[in-house]
């Protein structure tokens, strides 16, 4: 039908010339979403590790934070930098689901998976929300830490005899309420959901997989996610659980 | 065609109708007897229009030619799956053996905004032929055929690229995919370049090309379902999806 179009476009001469790399096109699209993905499972293994200090005491999680913030200038740059990563990584992901609507304008009656080596799953389909879920997450956990009280609201100890900001007890006032633990739990095993089918996936789109290494990357997928889904719902259940003496001594629950 | 062992058997079909692209449609039911269990769905969906003609009932629009699973023209979707439920395996390759007699089975056709319906089970796939026109060639001259020795190419990249080029083009990647992309499609005929020395000439031109006009097409973008690869009748891989990438990647650096 479209072939005696005497308009087609794709016999025209500008197609003929070289076309530049576009990285927003389809393919851009999946190396960027791939690219920054990885890079924010990185920081994301970072941040559970560092995380994993609660579990020691109070001065072991200051200390962390306090050797973090005397890093300088790599501070601000690394807010930047992981800022810019959200972003082209939400920007991409929308924009690949804008395209998938507009690619079907009508829907099927009825649709089922072939199964057999197809990777879909309620992973795969809800990336888009478990997204979306962890965006608002992200935002509402950097105001609650971040910028959170600080010295000023006298959340402030002393670390070696100098008086760094007491981050170890705004988190275990934050988790003695039922309500964040609950939410914290829930964006987790739906941060979980998104590592699942982000992990292998981020691989695939930055081309790196053949049916062998898709395989191990399948694999290592599910165990990524569960341990770090499950690293990050220890916390809020063991700080709630363990009662910590300063929090049960009558401190008021600051909400920022 | 007998089979004593199966009998015959009935179906009832739930088959989307629609007379023109700009023109609403809707399933309709239909009732078929007496279809053998060795028939393939094609041929049931033949005996339908034969019983629809006799009572002066417009037929049921939908393609093939060569029957026999290599002309990628049969495609429909299935109870939800393009080509069926059976894997590997083209919508003329299927027998009714797979339905158990007296189901009810959905027939809709491919759907995708790149594929614009013509009429009932029928759409125009011609965007496939844009983006092989936009590259899915060689166009440098070989000249006559070289002696067989004179540039070896190994057994594996030439197994390789024969499995990128046995993809038919038949369009289940697009219909299978939650996206409608056209990666798979688009990732096996690039692959199926890259691999050998006659495509490196064009090399870096037709991954931009090719992923330009897919782009125009309006397919979607790939999420990495991999419902491609289960739904494709070739079996191929979504590791050409992962080589387009790469191709595409090294245009970044390359002329």
């Amino acid at each position: 039908m479209n072939c005696a179009d005497p308009a087609n476009r794709y016999a025209s001469a500008a197609l003929m010339q070289t076309l530049p790399f576009r990285p927003w096109s389809s393919i851009g699209k999946k190396l960027l979403n791939g690219l920054t993905g990885l890079l924010l499972m990185l920081f994301i293994a970072a941040h559970l590790a560092g995380n994993l200090t609660l579990l020691v005491g109070t001065d072991a999680f200051n200390a962390y934070a306090e050797g973090l913030h005397r890093l300088g200038v790599i501070v601000p740059l690394a807010e930047i930098g992981l800022t810019a990563l959200v972003a082209a990584h939400v920007l991409s992901a929308v924009a690949v689901y804008n395209d998938r609507r507009a690619a079907r304008n009508v829907r099927y009656t009825m649709v089922a998976s072939k199964g057999g080596s197809s990777k879909q799953s309620v992973f795969s389909r809800s990336m888009i929300v478990t997204g979306g879920v962890l965006l608002v997450f992200l935002v509402l956990h950097v105001w609650q830490f971040r910028f959170g009280p600080s010295i000023a609201e006298g959340y402030v100890t002393l670390l070696h005899g100098e008086p760094v900001r007491d981050l170890y007890r705004l988190v275990v006032e934050t988790f003695q309420n039922p309500l964040w633990v609950v939410f914290y739990l829930g964006v987790m095993v739906l941060l979980g959901f998104h590592l699942r089918h982000g992990f292998w996936s981020a691989f695939q789109s930055l081309g790196l997989l053949a049916p062998h290494t898709r395989a191990l990357a399948f694999s290592a997928g599910g165990v990524v996610a569960l341990v770090i889904a499950a690293g990050f719902l220890l916390l809020p259940i063991w700080l709630f659980l363990s009662a910590d003496p300063r929090a049960a001594a009558g401190v008021v629950m600051v909400v920022p | 065609m007998t089979s004593a062992t199966n009998g015959t058997r009935s179906y009832t079909l739930r088959i989307w109708r629609q007379s023109d692209n700009a023109s609403p449609g809707a399933l309709v039911e239909y009732r078929v007897e007496d279809i053998d269990a060795q028939m393939s769905f094609l041929e049931m969906l033949d005996h339908l229009n034969d019983t629809l003609e006799r009572k002066g009932e417009l037929p049921v629009a939908f393609e093939s030619d060569c029957r026999e699973g290599i002309c990628g023209m049969c495609g429909i979707v299935i109870d939800g799956r393009p080509h069926g439920p059976v894997p590997n395996l083209t919508t003329c390759g299927l027998r009714m053996r797979e339905f158990e007699s007296g189901a009810t089975i959905t027939i809709e056709p491919f759907r995708a905004s790149a594929f614009p319906l013509v009429r009932d089970l029928v759409v125009d796939r011609s965007s496939f032929d844009r983006v092989m026109q936009a590259g899915g060639y060689v166009s440098v001259n070989c000249g006559q055929a070289p002696e067989a020795n004179a540039m070896p190419i190994g057994k594996d990249v030439a197994e390789a690229a024969m499995d990128s080029a046995a993809c038919i083009g038949c369009g289940a990647c697009v219909a299978s995919c939650p996206n409608a992309s056209a990666s798979l499609f688009v990732g096996a005929k690039i692959r199926q370049f890259a691999l050998l020395p006659q495509g490196q000439a064009e090399r870096t031109r037709r991954a931009r090309r090719m992923v330009a006009v897919m782009d125009q097409e309006g397919f979607g973008d790939c999420s990495n379902h991999g419902e491609c690869e289960a739904a494709c009748p070739k079996a191929i891989s979504i590791e050409n999806i992962a080589v387009l990438r790469r191709e595409y990647l090294r245009t970044l650096v390359r002329r």
